[in-house]
């Protein structure tokens, strides 16, 4: 592997950058693999790359049915942060957060990790309750966390609207510092670059199209490039988590929902943090390019379509100019979908499956990129070891028959 | 300088009699009505107008209309500027100001350039290879590239103009406006169907107002004539500055029309800025033309390097001449009208330099007729000028685009380019249609529909405008005869694709203009894997401006292909995704901005809620009283005092919230035990009763009181904030599950006022307002209610309390609340009826014990968890009953509910906060629960918490640990109910 | 945005309705009959099909109504519509997956 730096960069341009290697091969799928990982998007390439990392498995493949990180790797609004309410969340993104920390130099490769603090805001008095409890367990949990009160709202975001006559006021907002935004596209390549060099066989344009079992045990898959033999997979294809389970003869508590997200045109840095509202449905940061990244609800439809309905886009975007008031004159740009797995309880299903040397990593919802390192660290260590890690092992698939779910939904709405 | 020495004596549509004043980067220049920007800073011979996103490298007017990527400008200042605007596509008015986007200090000297001499450290993709040291020293680079980047400004403050969405119907929406599309809605509105036609410009004619009178290919007057009938049909409404730009699933499209925009400040006030249709068609006819493609050679990004069809525009539409010595540049026939029309304007002519080795044809031969050097089998190969282009260097290239002879050089102020034309394809792809590559037309061509769309004119390739009006007649009335491949017109003659080699990195040969990516970093692109288009675009930034890539994507794509030595279909392309042109955000809002973003929900007696200086508290949409502050008091002294009032007294309190279900029919009872977790079959006529609703998954949902009103009617009650929730799911059981039983369901929430009177005086209170109830203990108990008038008012009244007080609820027709309220307030039974809001509330029923939804429960609760046991059945099922038995819910360590008195009295711990089971030890703690409910008592006084602790009540009298944000409160664990724990007063 | 025929309504934009998920999965008759899987799988496990799916949808900004919607999750053509206690049109793969 040729490693980047400001010297490489310099070298290569002598030669008008005409000797830059391929970031990773493009191999024709061998016959036999040690292990299988189904799926080409963050969490798959880095489950592949702590598998040869970490676990010193020989021969892995990871096989993608399109294009690498084309699918909500590729498609999301690139939050990252680690603020969740239950122990075993914020234990497992808390995790992920602690390797994005050191992921640019680990992969030699820039996913520019810009911890530029994240706010979530509250607007009414059920929501400060949430906020205090939540902000509270993080802490406990050791995870950076602090309250802040309008006038600091305003001091961390000075475009924000903090006047109290609006319809849903910004009464006070947790801030996770060291939350923030990574370049997503970079995390799927860096990865991929990464697990290439220590011989992973990344395979695009490969579809699989059934999972041979016998006695319970995996056997192989077949696929859209012939079949593979392997003793080992583990399924990581967000969206399309149930059409692979199924091959299986696996039924998943999953459903296929699209999520939106918008851009506006570049414009000069005026939005420094990412800010959030779980109540107006909001969440917008600036992208290094100047873009304003805004991410919309979920659809209230199954899809496997990666597009939503507009409706959906207009009825966040009301909230958003009250409180952006300056960007009602700015302009969408792009929109577009991505096929998000929804969980009845919000939390991922990482593990193993009733099927020997199956494994699933799924479910994460509208927040998997934000996990993408720590969700392939804990998933490489179960496929590894044929066991979870402490880490993953409360986010069984199990937990729907017995009843211990993971509900990070934030408390339901306030009843009284 | 003579005003506007480009303009031409006479012809175009602009309006001589109106000239019109505005100010570019400062300086005060003149246009005429019916100019764009663009067209009037070309007339004073502007053609350094903007910076590229990368290099800041000098950037001019490259087209005429939407695809324009260099011409960028902030319109106007302050807060109603807006940034990043195409100087293509504004239209000129009196006044208006605009100023060049990224560029300090200025556009003619932008200290940015400086990144163009060292562009060879900065290829496609260099931020992936660097700024990765020192750690975390991104944060360092990253804010100094933050502020190289972005373009325009956001606006100052807030927007002063209004938006509106409006929506609309028709069996045929025609978009464009041009021969095909005119012919399209003429004959759809002569067949009679509810046609809309809408067209981004000021007025119909498409492609025919850049055309010269008298080449136009259509009869004199065919365009006015078209409009006006057009214009006088009912069924037919022409939309200008329309530009349908989202096309999403069941033939549902957006459009924005610029109301206003081209007024400027003199718009009348009663006119929105903007008006975003939100049309559904029956179907649609797409009739959006063809854009031109730019060639890509080195520094073919000079200002004064144009697209020969925009030069095109500008002398016919708008009687400019883009220069006065002009190389014309093609791979195709077009350019060559181009030439000519120049030409015969006065505008000399260099050279016709075609990539073709032998072109021929009617087009080439007039050129050579009119005595212009046509230049076969050469390429523009380089350019030279600063802030203009200055000459243009001529080879003669071999069959793969290598240069092959010497280079000549040809003074020049303008280089017009034609790659060919890419059909305007967009829509067609939003809306799930297929593409397919045209090689000879070297662009992509609508091919599979996959909702009701016909595609007419130059989108499916044709040529020349009578084929055009020939489809748009024929999509019109959707003639299913006539197949789309047979009605095309003859494929235009053969172009020849290239892009001329030049030696590698000696000069950039500019692809997509706006974020600089060039024919090297695509290249680049290829060699490093970046392979798929989508990595292409993602990585080199490919089409990734404001103008989404509509010059630049296929010139990018067939490089791409070349380099991968493959075909352009198998290379692909892009999914192209709304909008076609950006939307402006406050459209997308329209009028729910402000109070109209989101209902506000008010009970009849919020007038006096306020007059009384009622602190609100939002509940959903609703406004509800928290506190009534009196002069002096903050929130404890006035909660404080409420809550002793109601203790000590009477209270009222606004609970017209929470929700009312009438429950109809004979299998009401039957319906309640499925849906409560207790039985219902005994509860009388004339009695309530508490219920429970839980979630298949055991959690609680709701809890309310339920009347049995008369033989098969109940009134229920849920809580305010899952009123609409508990309705809605009652009705999918009802409607889904159980269809046999027969009931009724009818939200009554707004038809009826209601108020809680509570406290030791409730009821002398309202024995003095009623006279037709008994309500004596024994004749009214506690979960009875009854009818009668109160203060004269029909009312029911329910004995049901939340506080533990003897207490009325008394409900009225919702037109009688505010009188009721008054009455109750200023009865003279002796008592001073105290009002107070939730927050007095939510403290009486803590100290009671009781949960309350939302604030104890969090989705994750069962009733066991509540200690709520007594109120589940075991002799029948119901929702969520099987739930309660998996392992999970029987683990001895859930969270459960106690209650927690701090060790000092005095201290009131933060609601949210965490349980420890011992001092903190530094994190990550153990945390065995957390603080629900908390209050200062004023009745018993001291602080009471609530709190969901591991093993609940098993830990009573035990010390828990609770960390704050400085020091540590301890607190012992307890009987929740700290108040009247027997229940006395209740029933008294 | 969905144009949805309502069997009672007639078509109308998607922002007056409902989804309610997958159509036809039936509450148990016998719930504690079941053990902790059965339970589980029809309180969560869904079949999320990639081709048509029949789901249940309420037109909750118009009459109220629930029925039954057969769509393609991919297209979102609708193929069918039908009400409530109708049996859904017999043609074949419905999964399609």
């Amino acid at each position: 592997m040729t490693r980047y730096s400001i010297f490489s960069l310099a070298r290569n341009a002598l030669g008008y950058h005409r000797s830059w290697p391929r970031a990773w091969r493009s191999p024709e799928p061998a016959p036999t693999y040690d292990v299988v990982i189904v799926g080409g998007g963050g969490h798959g390439l880095a489950t592949a790359y702590y598998l040869a990392k970490e676990h010193d498995i020989g021969r892995i493949a990871v096989l993608e049915k399109s294009w690498l990180g084309g699918g909500n790797t590729g498609r999301n609004t690139t939050i990252i942060r680690s603020n969740y309410l239950w122990d075993e969340s914020a234990h497992l993104y808390e995790k992920a957060l602690q390797l994005y920390e050191g992921l640019s130099r680990e992969l030699n490769f820039n996913i520019m990790l810009s911890q530029r603090g994240v706010l979530n805001l509250a607007h009414n008095e059920h929501d400060l309750k949430e906020m205090s409890r939540r902000v509270r367990a993080i802490r406990l949990n050791g995870i950076d966390s602090e309250i802040l009160d309008p006038a600091g709202v305003k001091t961390e975001v000075p475009i924000i609207n903090i006047a109290g006559d609006v319809r849903y006021p910004i009464l006070g907002a947790s801030l996770q510092r060291r939350g923030g935004v990574a370049r997503h596209d970079a995390v799927a390549w860096g990865f991929a670059r990464a697990a290439d060099a220590r011989g992973v066989d990344i395979i695009q344009n490969c579809e699989v199209t059934g999972i041979e079992i016998a006695n319970g045990r995996i056997r192989g898959l077949q696929t859209s490039r012939g079949t593979i033999a392997t003793k080992k997979v583990g399924l990581v294809a967000a969206g399309h988590s149930s059409v692979l389970a199924a091959m299986a003869g696996l039924r998943l508590p999953i459903e296929s929902h699209p999520l939106q997200a918008m851009v506006s045109e570049p414009i000069k840095p005026v939005l420094n943090s990412v800010v959030m509202s779980n109540t107006v449905h909001v969440y917008v940061s600036q992208s290094d390019k100047g873009e304003l990244v805004i991410g919309a609800g979920i659809d209230g439809f199954n899809s496997y379509a990666q597009r939503g309905s507009f409706q959906v886009v207009e009825s966040q975007m009301g909230a958003l100019l009250e409180l952006f008031p300056i960007f009602s004159r700015l302009r969408m740009l792009r929109q577009w979908g991505g096929i998000v797995d929804v969980c009845p309880d919000a939390s991922p299903i990482v593990g193993k499956t009733p099927v020997d040397g199956l494994y699933i990593n799924c479910g994460w919802g509208t927040g998997g990129f934000k996990a993408t390192p720590g969700s392939g660290w804990a998933f490489a260590h179960t496929i590894a070891r044929n066991e979870p890690h402490e880490l993953n092992a409360p986010f069984t698939l199990e937990r729907f028959s017995s009843g211990a779910l993971i509900d990070e939904h934030g408390a339901a709405a306030v009843a009284h | 300088m003579t005003s506007q020495p480009f303009r031409l004596p006479d012809g175009g549509a602009i309006d001589r009699a109106r000239p019109v004043s505005f100010s570019f980067n400062g300086e005060l220049l003149t246009g005429f009505s019916g100019d764009t920007l663009a067209s009037a800073l070309l007339a004073n011979g502007v053609h350094l107008v903007g910076r590229s996103f990368k290099y800041h490298r000098p950037r001019g007017i490259l087209s005429a209309g939407t695809e324009e990527p260099n011409a960028l400008v902030q319109l106007e200042s302050g807060n109603r500027s807006v940034p990043n605007l195409k100087a293509t596509r504004i239209e000129l008015y009196e006044g208006l100001t605009a100023t060049s986007v990224n560029c300090w200090p200025g556009v003619r000297f932008d200290a940015g350039a400086v990144i163009d001499v060292a562009h060879r450290l900065v290829p496609a993709g260099f931020y992936y290879k660097t700024f990765m040291w020192p750690h975390g020293g991104w944060h360092f680079y990253e804010r100094a590239i933050r502020r190289m980047a972005g373009m325009g400004r956001a606006p100052t403050g807030q927007d002063p103009d209004r938006y509106e969405r409006m929506n609309a119907h028709c069996d045929v929406l025609v978009v464009g406006a041009g021969p095909a599309g005119m012919a399209a809605a003429q004959a759809a509105g002569r067949d009679g169907a509810r046609v809309i036609l809408a067209d981004e410009r000021s007025q119909p004619g498409g492609s025919l107002l850049n055309m010269a009178a008298n080449e136009a290919g259509t009869e004199p007057g065919w365009s006015s004539g078209v409009t006006a009938e057009l214009e006088s049909m009912k069924n037919v409404r022409v939309l200008s500055r329309t530009t349908v730009t989202g096309y999403f699933d069941h033939n549902f499209l957006i459009a924005l029309e610029q109301v206003t925009d081209h007024l400027g400040p003199d718009a009348p006030a009663h006119l929105p800025r903007q008006r975003l249709w939100r049309i559904r068609a029956g179907r649609v006819v797409l009739a959006t033309g063809a854009l031109e493609r730019p060639l890509v050679f080195a520094n073919n990004d000079r200002p004064g390097v144009m697209l020969a069809g925009a030069a095109r525009a500008y002398v016919n539409r708008f009687a400019v001449l883009p220069g006065r010595r002009a190389v014309v540049v093609t791979n195709n026939d077009s350019a060559y009208e181009a030439a000519l029309e120049l030409h015969a304007h006065g505008v000399a002519v260099a050279a016709i330099v075609d990539h073709r080795g032998r072109p021929d044809g009617t087009a080439v031969r007039g050129a050579e007729e009119a005595g212009l050097e046509v230049v076969p089998g050469h390429a523009v190969v380089d350019t030279n000028g600063r802030g203009r282009v200055r000459t243009a260097a001529v080879a003669r290239i071999d069959g793969d685009g290598t240069i092959a002879g010497p280079t000549r050089t040809l003074a020049c102020d303008l280089i017009l380019m034609s790659g060919g034309w890419s059909p305007a394809a967009h829509l067609f792809s939003q809306s799930g249609g297929r593409l397919r590559y045209d090689a000879a037309l070297g662009g992509f061509l609508p091919d599979h529909p996959r909702q009701s769309v016909r595609c007419a004119g130059a989108i499916n390739g044709a040529a020349d405008t009578t084929a055009c009006m020939r489809e748009g007649r024929s999509a019109g009335l959707d003639e299913s005869a006539v197949p789309e491949a047979a009605s095309a017109s003859p494929t235009p003659p053969a172009q020849r694709q290239v892009f001329a080699r030049h030696r590698a990195g000696e000069a950039r040969a500019f692809v997509d203009f706006q974020n600089d990516v060039t024919a090297a970093d695509i290249t680049l692109a290829a060699r490093e894997g970046y392979e798929s288009v989508e990595h292409l675009k993602r990585y080199t930034t490919l089409g990734m401006g404001t103008d989404q890539g509509k010059t630049g994507n296929v010139p990018g794509l067939a490089i791409l292909a070349g380099t991968l030595g493959a075909p352009v279909p198998a290379v692909g392309t892009t999914t192209f995704r709304p909008p076609y042109e950006p939307v402006t955000f406050g459209a997308i809002a329209g009028r729910d901005v402000g109070a109209l973003a989101d209902p506000v929900r008010r009970t009849p007696m919020h007038a006096w809620h306020e007059e009384a200086g009622a602190v609100f508290e939002d509940v959903g949409q609703w406004k509800r009283p928290f506190y009534y502050p009196q002069p002096g008091e903050d929130k404890r002294a006035a909660v404080a005092r409420e809550s002793l009032a109601v203790r000590n007294a009477v209270g009222i309190m606004d609970v017209t919230t929470l929700g009312k279900i009438l429950v109809c029919g004979p299998d009401s009872v039957e319906f309640l035990n499925r849906v409560y977790t207790n039985a219902w079959d005994s509860l009388a006529v004339g009695r309530c009763r508490y219920g429970l609703m839980l979630g298949e998954d055991g959690m609680v949902l709701d809890d309310g009181v339920t009347a049995h009103l008369s033989p098969n009617r109940f009134l229920m009650t849920t809580t305010t904030g899952n009123a609409a929730r508990v309705l809605a799911w009652l009705e999918d059981w009802l409607q889904t599950e159980w269809p046999d039983l027969n009931v009724y369901l009818t939200s009554l929430t707004e038809q009826f006022a209601t108020m809680a009177l509570a406290g030791p005086g409730a009821r002398q209170v309202l024995a003095g307002l009623v006279d037709d109830i008994d309500v004596a203990p024994a004749a009214f108990p506690f979960m009875a209610w009854r009818t009668g008038r109160v203060a004269g008012l029909p009312a029911r009244v329910f004995r049901i309390s939340y506080s533990g007080e003897v207490a009325y609820e008394i409900s009225v027709p919702a037109r009688h609340g505010l009188d009721l309220w008054t009455a109750v307030l200023q009865q003279r039974s002796g008592y001073e009826v105290t009002p107070f809001g939730t927050e007095a509330m939510h403290v009486l029923r803590a100290e009671k014990g009781y949960p309350m939804i939302g604030q104890e429960t969090d989705g994750t609760v069962t009733p066991l968890d509540l200690g709520m046991q007594w109120i589940l059945s075991s002799k029948k099922d119901f929702l969520g009953r099987r739930s309660l038995r998996r392992s999970a819910m029987l683990d001895p360590s859930r969270k459960r509910l106690v209650g927690l008195k701090t060790e000092d009295p005095e201290a009131v711990v933060p609601e949210g906060a965490q349980i420890l089971p011992m001092r903190p030890s530094g994190p990550p703690e153990t945390m065995i629960g957390h603080v629900t409910s908390s209050y200062w008592s004023a009745t018993l006084r001291r602080s009471i918490a609530l709190a969901l602790v591991m093993g609940g009540r098993e830990r009573e009298s035990h010390t828990v640990h609770i960390p704050l944000d400085h020091g540590t409160l301890r607190a012992e664990i307890c009987d929740p109910r700290f108040y009247d724990p027997e229940g006395i007063r209740l029933h008294g | 945005m969905l144009l949805i025929p309502c069997p009672w309504c007639g078509h109308r934009d998607e922002s007056e309705f409902t989804c309610g998920g997958e159509a036809h999965i039936q509450r148990p008759p016998d719930p504690a009959a079941l053990d902790d899987a059965e339970w589980a799988d029809y309180v969560f496990m869904r079949t999320n099909p990639k081709g048509r799916h029949r789901e249940r949808w309420c037109h909750s900004h118009g009459c109220g109504r629930w029925f039954n919607v057969e769509r393609h999750t991919v297209t979102h053509d609708i193929v069918a519509v039908y009400r409530m206690g109708e049996t859904p049109p017999d043609d074949g793969d419905v999964d399609g997956s």
